[in-house]
């Protein structure tokens, strides 16, 4: 698969603190990609480089298959960005935001953005800034996508939204990549906002790329085991193990590439997008080794 | 039409959860031969789900046979769901039946037989693979 965005050692340090730290991720085509991380990973930074606001300090970032250095302008009139708290003129109208949005690009499709808007019921004469928080991230969206963009960048979307308005919003913006041909790359500090529509996931901790890939795919090959702490040692020894939780003589493991038949005394369960972030944010910052004591009290 | 709810939390993933609900509605009934199903951009507008997630359901029910896909008309229903030859499903039940009267008679509690269930099918399908 071809990719919308892909970054090798990609960095950017301000002073002597590194906001991103040889970052190397792709963005695969089509996909709708998750960018998560708790606050101060380094999310905004990245989307920020990903759209030209931003150089990079080191490394390289490719968009739709083109290097971004020196292609910016005819670059980034192919790419949607809406930037934290949906930015809008608060004392523009929603139709002056269009006509902006006409005047700017290239692209625009008028036709689009006032069938959105109806369909949406958002009262095209208010002025943005009167508009409830869930209507205003709507607006944002529709001037995004009416640029007709290929790769759409969203950087925390949702977080101010009430959960009528959430849901609202993902609702409308999967129908769009239902129709086809668009790539979108969107960051949450939530990751429960983004679990259900995401396919692709990158998790982003202190400037670096934790864990990344297929969703489906780091579901399936992730599991928790939980029972007698002896037990579950055996068995984490065995394969990757990625969190560890000991509270006297019952144990429970985040595993990667769990095979072979598994000790009954064992309960397997299939991890969800959740714990599998939280379990990869409390990882200790040295990769862990099964053949070291993995648990408090080590490997008898 | 048929209506897909999710259940979070189940375990079970978003896009086995979308084939499980057609194939039980082909079991009991409330889809036919001819039936349509809704288009991914029906489903993610109700349910705020990735349109592959719908898109890798039907293929999967594709490949069994039970739906087909008419390039721009959308997904319909293929044939019926039949149900398990209603013998066997006696003759099942009473054996498991004997089986679990056996379980608890050695002491084990309904967590354990779930246990050794999961077990079992877990090594009946790494069985398969290999």
């Amino acid at each position: 698969m071809s990719s919308a965005l892909s970054a090798a050692g990609l960095s950017r340090r301000y002073g002597k603190t590194w906001a991103l730290h040889e970052c190397s991720l792709e963005v695969p085509a089509g996909s709708v990609t998750a960018l998560v991380g708790p606050n101060g990973a380094g999310k905004t930074t990245l989307l920020e480089i990903a759209v030209g606001i931003l150089e990079p300090t080191e490394g390289e970032i490719r968009l739709l298959g083109t290097p971004m250095r020196g292609q910016t302008p005819s670059l980034l009139s192919r790419i949607g960005f809406v930037a934290q708290d949906a930015p809008l003129y608060r004392n523009f109208t929603v139709l002056d935001m269009l006509q902006v949005g006409r005047h700017l690009n290239p692209r625009w499709d008028d036709a689009l953005a006032r069938d959105r808007l109806r369909r949406l019921r958002i009262p095209r004469n208010r002025v943005c800034g009167q508009l409830s928080g869930g209507q205003q991230a709507q607006v944002a969206l529709t001037l995004a996508v009416a640029k007709r963009p290929e790769l759409l960048i969203l950087d925390e979307p949702v977080a101010r939204l009430d959960p009528l308005a959430r849901r609202e919003f993902l609702e409308s913006l999967m129908e769009i990549v239902a129709d086809g041909g668009l790539t979108v790359l969107l960051s949450s500090h939530l990751i429960s906002d983004l679990e259900r529509v995401s396919d692709q996931l990158i998790l982003l901790s202190e400037g670096t790329v934790l864990l990344a890939g297929s969703t489906e795919d780091l579901l399936a090959e992730h599991a928790v085991l939980s029972g007698p702490r002896h037990n579950v040692e055996a068995v984490a020894a065995r394969c990757q193990l990625i969190d560890a939780r000991a509270t006297g003589t019952h144990a429970t493991v985040v595993v990667r590439r769990l095979e072979g038949p598994v000790d009954p005394r064992l309960t397997v369960d299939a991890v969800d997008l959740e714990e599998l972030v939280l379990a990869y944010l409390r990882r200790r910052p040295a990769p862990l080794n099964a053949a070291e004591p993995v648990l408090v009290g080590g490997v008898s | 039409m048929i209506e897909f709810r999710l259940h979070r939390g189940s375990g079970v993933s978003t896009y086995m959860q979308l084939v499980q609900q057609v194939r039980h509605a082909l079991r009991v009934g409330t889809l036919r031969p001819g039936d349509q199903l809704p288009t991914a951009k029906e489903v993610v507008a109700t349910l705020a789900i990735n349109p592959n997630t719908v898109l890798k359901a039907y293929r999967e029910l594709e490949h069994a046979g039970l739906v087909h896909t008419r390039p721009g008309l959308g997904t319909f229903v293929a044939r019926e769901l039949p149900a398990p030859p209603l013998r066997e499903l006696h003759s099942l039940g009473r054996r498991l039946r004997q089986w679990l009267d056996a379980a608890y008679a050695a002491g084990l509690e309904d967590e354990d037989v779930d246990a050794l269930i999961a077990t079992a099918r877990q090594e009946l399908a790494s069985e398969d693979i290999a």
